[in-house]
């Protein structure tokens, strides 16, 4: 029995739904895509052409909710299903699109480059705990027209696992859409077996942007898998209660969904976001807190009540540093997410408020990850009796009987999580003759040694040196002469830039 | 009879009460108490108790906004009597408010605008995803002493070095100052693209922006 986190009763769910699509239609939804207007219009919608608002009568929600697929596989680039939407399974990625890096030597948070995702990609890639990448941070070495398309290529160049990314515009969501298509042989591949999904977030309160638009409909009609992160602030961009604000939430992605699947009944899209309440010292938006968590375990509930796959953004923090706010946020809202049977956990690495990344957090995050996915697997029944059959003839009374008996090294490991070296579990001496290291400190030990360990994916050459040429294109049309070059691992592959 | 009015008047906004702030407003007119005593004497301070309160952290945003507004809705009532008289509140400056182009983040932005109004500067807030020339039009427009620029992202913050630039060319600085903000914004960022200031939160603009028009 997978245990489950459940905040709202099914009245209040009820509820939700029923004022969000009041909401969809008074004061309805700013939808700034001449499109998605065009779209919802003829679907009977009622739309205002000077403000652009849209009221949208709830059948034809309710025509769109019937035809999204309940659920749907990212897979490797071997084409194996990895990453499940749908029902409670439950992944995790690290967070996306960070500005900044956790400098483990200075602690200062360095603007991020090439390097710096090449470094966080490796240490996730060799971490089983995230079964996808993400598009971690922006690389500002490369001009802003290229920042996404280019971080989904060093992606797609140095790791297998699926990936969660996101376009900064309508045009460039199709040259990512490209990329994907080129390493699986063709846009009907890319579509059967798709590697990435794509994230788009509508506007609080209950605006889908003309991007954000656009972009689901490229996604809809390219049949590649759309994640919406609808980031109602409570008590600043949405109503301050909880229950208002899931409720907004639940009408920012109906929308959504509508115009998604108006644009292509049957593509997959998934109900998602980075719902947050908004702190009212800082007017900062902490996604650290405690309700921040409730308010995503809430709307996760109304999604599968709708049958609808699930994406959230948990176990990150405000702080900036790797210290114990970083470990107890994290940590404990990793497992609300868990708990919550939420399909993709995105956050993971991530300090303060989503902008600055870590490898080394990434690593210990992977700890408060396994612990999640332990809880998550339950208390399981292995044995026959629950315990009088391992009280034998050989029992003496003494405290070691029970690590001689053979069931207890054939189950220990399916029992207990086994942490990495992060998490000390060490004696007194030997922790202080192995240096009286803390928490970071070891992190940064096994980061140092994943990035020894990792080696890059062999790919198939034509197809690489395709997508090499494909991205050397779009960064030459940037204004760049060549793509960055990277660290000596890469002398290969550098070489294709001069080709 | 006036000081426990002007205590009243204080106590509205310090409580965020709106309506109660326009009702004394109306009551000192009709009283034919001095726009500008009813002003200075009773409602300035309920928003510089917030504004004080809010720094030391006993007061939190929501306060500090529903202050702003009942401060805005108190001067609108008794800003007509003002020209009547043939006087008009010291104005500490006008502004131009606009979160840049490709970025639709107004929230701190619209804190600001309520603490610059709630602090006797006039504000006109564009609102969000405006072009450079926009805003530069605006400011010329209306005179403005102060531009203040807000960018959330990454990818919009050098919008707010465009501005500058344009500023810069067509001559209007130092005449029109300009302060920039938002969550990427830094004192470095603000330096490089030869901004005037760069405040971290509503409360700290307010005092860049006088200190900036040379009012502290």
């Amino acid at each position: 029995m997978q245990p489950k986190l459940i905040l709202l009763t099914e009245d209040i769910i009820e509820r939700i739904l029923d004022e969000a699509y009041q909401l969809l239609l008074k004061p309805g939804v700013k939808v700034n895509n001449d499109e998605a207007r065009e779209l919802l219009a003829s679907a009977g919608a009622q739309v205002d052409a000077e403000t652009n608002v849209v009221h949208i009568p709830e059948q034809i929600v309710r025509k769109a909710l019937e035809s999204v697929p309940r659920e749907f596989y990212l897979y490797d680039y071997d084409g194996n299903p990895v990453v499940k939407y749908g029902g409670d399974a439950v992944h995790f990625d690290p967070g996306s699109s960070g500005i900044a890096m956790l400098n483990p030597e200075t602690l200062e948070h360095d603007t991020t480059e090439s390097q710096h995702l090449l470094k966080l990609i490796k240490v996730a890639e060799q971490l089983p705990q995230y079964d996808a990448q993400s598009t971690a941070v922006v690389c500002h070495d490369v001009p802003q027209q290229i920042q996404d398309s280019y971080r989904l290529y060093l992606a797609l160049l140095y790791s297998k696992k699926p990936i969660v990314t996101g376009a900064f515009t309508n045009k460039t969501v199709a040259e990512m859409i490209d990329m994907l298509a080129i390493l699986a042989g063709g846009h009907d591949a890319a579509r059967e077996k798709p590697r990435a999904i794509f994230d788009v977030c509508p506007a609080p309160p209950l605006i889908w942007s003309n991007f954000a638009s656009g972009n689901l409909i490229a996604l809809a009609r390219a049949g590649i898998p759309a994640e919406i992160v609808s980031v109602p602030l409570a008590g600043a961009a949405a109503p301050v209660t909880l229950l208002g604000a899931v409720t907004q939430h639940t009408a920012e992605c109906l929308a959504g969904i509508t115009i998604h699947q108006l644009a292509k009944a049957g593509s997959p899209i998934v109900w998602g976001g980075a719902a947050c309440i908004f702190d009212m010292k800082k007017g900062a938006t902490p996604m650290g807190a405690v309700e921040t968590a409730m308010l995503d375990c809430s709307y996760a509930q109304v999604a599968k009540s709708l049958n609808m796959p699930t994406h959230t953004y948990l176990g990150a923090t405000d702080s900036k540093l790797v210290d114990a706010q970083a470990g107890l946020e994290s940590g404990i809202t990793a497992m609300i997410g868990a708990l919550s049977g939420i399909n993709m956990i995105s956050g993971s690495g991530m300090l303060d408020f989503l902008s600055c990344h870590s490898a080394e957090k990434l690593v210990i995050d992977a700890e408060g990850i396994a612990m999640a996915k332990r809880m998550i697997a339950g208390v399981q029944l292995h044995t026959e009796t629950l315990a009088t059959g391992f009280y034998d003839d050989n029992i003496n009374f003494k405290g070691g009987d029970f690590l001689k008996q053979r069931i207890t090294m054939q189950l220990f490991r399916k029992e207990q999580h086994l942490p990495s070296n992060v998490i000390d579990r060490d004696s007194m001496r030997n922790w202080k003759e192995a240096g009286s290291l803390d928490t970071f400190a070891r992190a940064k030990v096994i980061v140092d040694k994943l990035l020894a360990s990792y080696s890059k994916p062999t790919l198939d050459e034509a197809k690489e040196k395709a997508l090499h040429a494909f991205m050397l294109v779009l960064a030459q049309q940037a204004g760049m002469d060549a793509l960055p070059a990277l660290e000596n691992v890469d002398k290969e592959t550098s070489t294709h830039v001069n080709m | 009879m006036s000081e426990e009015l002007y205590k009243q008047m204080a106590q509205s906004i310090i409580e965020g009460e709106k309506e109660i702030a326009i009702e004394l407003a109306q009551k000192s007119i009709e009283l034919n108490m001095h726009p500008l005593d009813t002003i200075t004497k009773g409602f300035v301070v309920g928003v510089n108790y917030i504004g004080d309160q809010f720094g030391l952290g006993e007061a939190f945003l929501p306060e500090l906004v529903m202050a702003g507004e009942a401060m805005k809705a108190a001067v609108a009532v008794l800003e007509p009597e003002l020209l009547k008289l043939g006087e008009a509140r010291e104005v500490m400056g006008r502004v131009v408010l606009a979160t840049v182009e490709g970025d639709i983040h107004e929230i701190g932005k619209t804190l600001v605008g309520t603490m610059l109004s709630a602090s006797g500067f006039e504000v006109t807030d564009l609102g969000v995803d405006q072009p450079a020339e926009k805003i530069i039009g605006k400011a010329i427009e209306i005179d403005a002493q102060l531009i203040g620029m807000s960018a959330l992202l990454t990818t919009t913050m050098i919008r707010q070095r465009e501005v500058i630039e344009e500023l810069d060319k067509e001559g209007l600085r130092p005449r029109i100052k300009v302060m920039v903000g938002g969550a990427p914004i830094t004192k470095d960022w603000a330096e490089k693209i030869k901004a005037d200031g760069t405040s971290e939160d509503a409360v700290g603009a307010v005092q860049l922006a006088k200190r900036l028009l040379g009012k502290e």
